[in-house]
């Protein structure tokens, strides 16, 4: 029982609020620091977690609402403890953007109070280890985003946002209502109990895991978004704003990914396995698709949009392939692709300034001339995103590909399309916006100081996961494992007879 | 029957004085309220009547807590006090206490003299003591006029206004219509059973085996249609708009709090306890109804440019969310039912007392342009109208989440989750008209002609002198909203006091 992990999710709402109260011109100073306070956090519990032990650490567990037997439970495992970083990360970069790099929009201090908030609730969506406070988290997480985009966004919010809530509130609450049904039929008349481990050594019955098990994976791809439930995401992305896109591209559709391998996949076994090809189906198509669609849009941001539908795709890929490499990949490329798909949207707001305000390809061209500095930074985030060898990205989707060859070999194959795919639209983009013809109204000039402070960490983290993959990777193996082993047990118990080599994994 | 009673010494009933004095208090609050409201100063009867409701539902509370945990039978079977009677006459009693605040210097009680007003709303609130706590045909009946009766005539208070006046004369017809279905109900029920005691209709219901007697099911019939007119169930909800909207705002907030909490104690009373043995028989046409009602309340309060109107279509969708509860016919339902009841009322009781301050601060009423621009020109009234609708909407960390976590939780214990899903896929729509309401109070500019810039401090307005049409709205409006507001933050993180108090909600109903 310790008070750290209290800490570290409250402290962001904490700082929020604190902005809020003092003078505005101080808000986003104080947003800057309370982000960097709990960086600083989490890189003391990534070093202090112990990577030789196994299961949760650094546990809180106090019940929250008695009669529903609700725990207010957090902890730290390999799963999380990277996103948790990743997190704090890419919060403290948008911080650091607001302050440096965004001109005036008024409100700072409600704007430092949302972000806040926001950070808080998907810290607890990682954190928590009662089913309840997860969905009371994840669906916590949109009521910010909310302000954000109706207060701060583009000409279409009004709309745009409701979209993107009914959208998302549509699976989240039905994920609700699965939630409580776990607990309640898990219980079996007695008094209900939460908590995920508690959850997990009652599975239930084979009928109720399946509608409940649909229900928490349509939660998840609505939120990634995933092909074909992706209706909200082209006027959602189009209307929020930089600060606030980068925050939500990079890390809540992360909350989603995780929530299946903390969630789904250990409570649910036997639907999961039922329903694999199903999901693995919407992730293939999501690879195509979101490939597809990067190639041909013209606004930067969709580009970005898409492509993080097709990178999700293969995160999905990597986690219903039930191997533990798959696991292990899809893990890492969550990290990756959160670093590289956040520092990409500030790499679209800075092509905007060149590009005379427009986020169209077709109206970019030539920035590279007069800004080779600026150029190399995208080079690189380019090349992360493409997955490189040579980069984390690489080492992700290799994993993941390898475990889905090991268990599905033909979704392996069309994915493996997907990652051809991702080099033609990485590059389109780089080139289009940084070469070819000159665009008219483009004026290029240098990366500034301004800028480069909040790309040039992001850079390092890229090239730094780049070098030693294994940071992240060491801890996740013990987590995914866990994750994986009622869906790999009732792998086996069904596939007895088949007499495969099934035991390839641990 | 009729032997043993005639046989038997004309004894007076033994009368628990005690037992009924919530009843009194609010009787002799009305009648004290009646006399001093013909006072001649002007002073007097603006206020300190309204002072004397505030006391009087404040001493009814007092007396409610006092009489916390009993469950006695008064008045020879005719009412019952149990723990359910005591947390709905505590909704009620607090509806009362905030719809007094915000009526204290509305136009309608000018409108028909201060005594009168108060009174007819103390009266309403005996009347639904009555009727939450009948146990009996008759008692039912005569709670649930005297409920009515007073209703109709403060929907009609602002006398000088057409709408008001069709609200009032509205509600009284289809009022009239629903009370007479309801009695003829009843006659019915006492034709095929011989009895009005509800454990008595119960028992001859078993004994005779009447759960599939065509008159017996033409009473049940007739018994649901009528209720279902007085909680403006769909498809019998469509005087709800239209009285909602013309009735005075104050009166709108109280009916749709109190009249809600003592028309679901008497459906609770009615058909978990006298009509439970034929469950079977009225559960699929209940279910019918709440789903109808949430399609119904959530469609119609799309795009309504009334705010009260908006309300009036969201309280039906929320009583369709209540009839989930209901229709489940457990222990667990019965509370789920009451801490909706608890919780959705501050957040809506919250909403209205942002929708009257707006109707005596601007010309608008109570359309929604009304809202535009508070985020900067009142943003007390802007946080508390957000979150009053963040509530109502369901949203995590409100106490509106926690009254759907309850009734999802009982529905799911019942094997109704799939009633549950309903329920949340529809509730989705309703974020289609709140959110936009938290859009356009944020968004939207301030009007030409208001002055965006009143930095003066929340508590002015004070004295009631200052407070001319279209002045600044007084501070009880602010106190009440703050309060409220609070209550729905600290009830949506910490909401097992309420549920504590819920949790001997069925006691009195011997359900599972």
């Amino acid at each position: 029982m310790t008070i750290h992990l209290s800490i570290i999710l409250w402290l962001p709402a904490a700082a929020g609020l604190l902005a809020l109260l003092l003078p505005g011109r101080l808000a986003r100073s104080i947003s800057l620091i309370g982000s960097l306070l709990v960086l600083a956090y989490a890189v003391a519990l990534l070093v202090d977690y112990d990577r030789a032990a196994s299961g949760l650490q650094y546990v809180t567990d106090v019940v929250w609402i008695r009669s529903l037997g609700i725990h207010y439970a957090l902890g730290v495992s390999g799963l999380n403890l990277v996103l948790l970083a990743t997190t704090a990360v890419i919060f403290t970069a948008s911080a650091l953007w607001t302050l440096v790099a965004e001109p005036d929009h008024g409100k700072p201090g409600i704007y430092a109070l949302l972000m806040g908030l926001a950070q808080t609730a998907v810290i607890g969506a990682f954190l928590a280890q009662d089913l309840i406070l997860f969905v009371v988290f994840f669906d916590l997480m949109l009521v910010p985003f909310y302000f954000l985009i109706v207060i701060w966004g583009g000409p279409e919010r009004t709309s745009a946002v409701l979209k993107l809530f009914i959208y998302t509130l549509v699976g989240s609450l039905l994920m609700l209502v699965g939630a409580i049904t776990t607990g309640v039929l898990a219980a079996n008349g007695g008094e209900p109990n939460f908590l995920l481990s508690e959850l997990a050594k009652t599975p239930l019955g084979s009928d109720a895991q399946g509608w409940i098990f649909l229900a928490f994976a349509l939660a998840f791809l609505i939120k990634m978004p995933s092909f074909p439930f992706h209706g909200w995401m082209p006027d959602g992305y189009s209307n929020m704003p930089i600060g606030v896109l980068a925050v939500f591209t990079a890390i809540l559709s992360k909350v989603a990914a995780y929530g299946f391998l903390q969630i789904a996949l250990p409570l649910f076994p036997d639907a999961a396995v039922r329903y694999q090809e199903l999901i693995m189906i919407v992730a293939v198509a999501s690879i195509l698709y979101g490939s597809a669609m990067a190639f041909t849009v013209d606004s930067a941001r969709l580009v970005l949009g898409y492509s993080s539908i097709a990178q999700l795709g293969f995160i999905v890929l990597g986690i219903f392939a039930f191997d533990g490499r798959g696991a292990d990949g899809a893990l890492l490329q969550a990290t990756n692709h959160a670093i590289v798909a956040g520092a990409l949207i500030f790499v679209v707001a800075m092509l905007s300034r060149r590009a005379g305000g427009s986020e169209k390809l077709s109206e970019m061209g030539g920035i590279a001339k007069g800004a080779p500095a600026f150029a190399a930074v995208f080079l690189v985030f380019s090349f992360a995103l493409l997955a490189m060898p040579g980069t984390a990205n690489f080492v992700a989707e290799f994993m993941i590909l390898l475990g889905t060859f090991e268990t599905k070999m033909t979704f392996a194959f069309i994915a493996a399309i997907g990652v051809a795919l991702a080099a033609f639209y990485a590059l389109r983009f780089y080139i289009s916006a940084m070469h070819h013809r000159v665009g008219a109204k483009v004026s290029s000039f240098e990366l500034t100081l301004r800028e480069g402070l909040v790309l040039v960490p992001l850079m390092l983290v890229v090239i730094a996961l780049a070098l030693y993959p294994q940071f992240a990777l060491g801890p996740a193996q013990d987590g995914t494992r866990k994750a994986l082993s009622a869906t790999q047990q009732v792998q086996s118990s069904g596939a007895d007879t088949s007499a495969t080599t099934d035991g390839a994994t641990p | 029957m009729s032997f043993s009673l005639a046989a038997a010494a004309p004894a007076a009933p033994y009368i628990d004085w005690a037992g009924l004095s919530p009843l009194l208090a609010l009787l002799g609050g009305a009648i004290i309220a009646l006399i001093v409201g013909l006072a001649g100063p002007r002073a007097i009867r603006t206020q300190i009547v309204p002072l004397i409701a505030l006391a009087t539902f404040g001493v009814a509370i007092g007396c409610v807590i006092s009489l916390w945990g009993q469950s006695i039978v008064l008045i020879e079977g005719a009412l019952q006090l149990d723990p359910l009677t005591l947390i709905l006459m505590l909704v009620i009693c607090g509806g009362g206490v905030i719809a007094t605040l915000l009526a204290w210097r509305d136009q309608a009680a000018d409108d028909i003299a201060h005594g009168e007003f108060f009174a007819l709303m103390l009266l309403g609130a005996a009347g639904m003591f009555v009727l939450v706590a009948s146990r009996d045909l008759v008692t039912t009946f005569v709670g649930l006029e005297l409920l009515s009766l007073p209703l109709y005539i403060l929907c009609a208070a602002r006398v000088r206004e057409e709408r008001s006046l069709e609200s009032g004369l509205k509600y009284l017809i289809i009022g009239s219509v629903g009370s007479a279905t309801v009695l003829y109900g009843f006659a019915l029920l006492y034709g095929a059973t011989g009895q009005t005691g509800y454990t008595q209709i119960a028992a001859a219901i078993t004994s005779n085996g009447l759960a599939t007697d065509p008159l017996f099911l033409t009473a049940v019939a007739m018994c649901t249609v009528g209720f279902a007119f007085k909680a403006s169930l769909a498809p019998f909800h469509q005087w709800t708009p239209d009285v909602y909207e013309g009735a005075p705002t104050p009166v709108t907030a109280f009916m749709s709090v109190a009249t809600k909490a003592a028309a679901f104690g008497a459906i609770i009373r009615l058909f978990d306890v006298a009509l439970r043995p034929a469950v079977e028989s009225w559960r699929p046409i209940w279910i019918a109804l709440a789903l109808i009602t949430m399609v119904v309340g959530n469609v119609g309060a799309l795009r309504q440019p009334s705010m009260k109107r908006m309300l009036a279509y969201s309280s039906i969708a929320q009583a369709g969310y209540v009839l989930v509860g209901f229709v489940l016919v457990t222990d667990l339902g019965v509370q789920a039912i009451c801490s909706y009841l608890v919780l959705y009322s501050f957040g809506n009781l919250a909403a209205f007392t942002v929708v009257i301050a707006r109707e005596r601060e601007t010309a608008e009423g109570d359309n929604i342009s009304a809202l535009r621009g508070l985020g900067s020109e009142r943003p007390l009234m802007a946080v508390v109208m957000t979150i009053s609708m963040l509530s109502l909407a369901g949203i995590p960390a409100t106490a509106g989440f926690m009254g759907k976590l309850r009734l999802v939780e009982a529905a799911a214990g019942a094997d109704y989750a799939w009633l549950a899903a309903v329920l949340v896929v529809l509730s989705v729509i309703s974020m289609a008209y709140y959110l936009p309401v938290i859009a356009t109070i944020w968004r939207g500019e301030t009007q030409p002609g208001t002055d965006a810039a009143t930095g003066v401090p929340v508590l002015a307005g004070g004295a009631p002198e200052a407070d001319v049409a279209h002045g600044r709205a007084g501070w009880e409006l602010t106190l009440a909203g703050v309060v409220l507001t609070v209550a729905v933050l600290v009830f949506g993180i910490v909401p097992q006091p309420v549920f504590n108090l819920v949790a001997s909600a069925a006691r009195g109903l011997g359900l599972s």
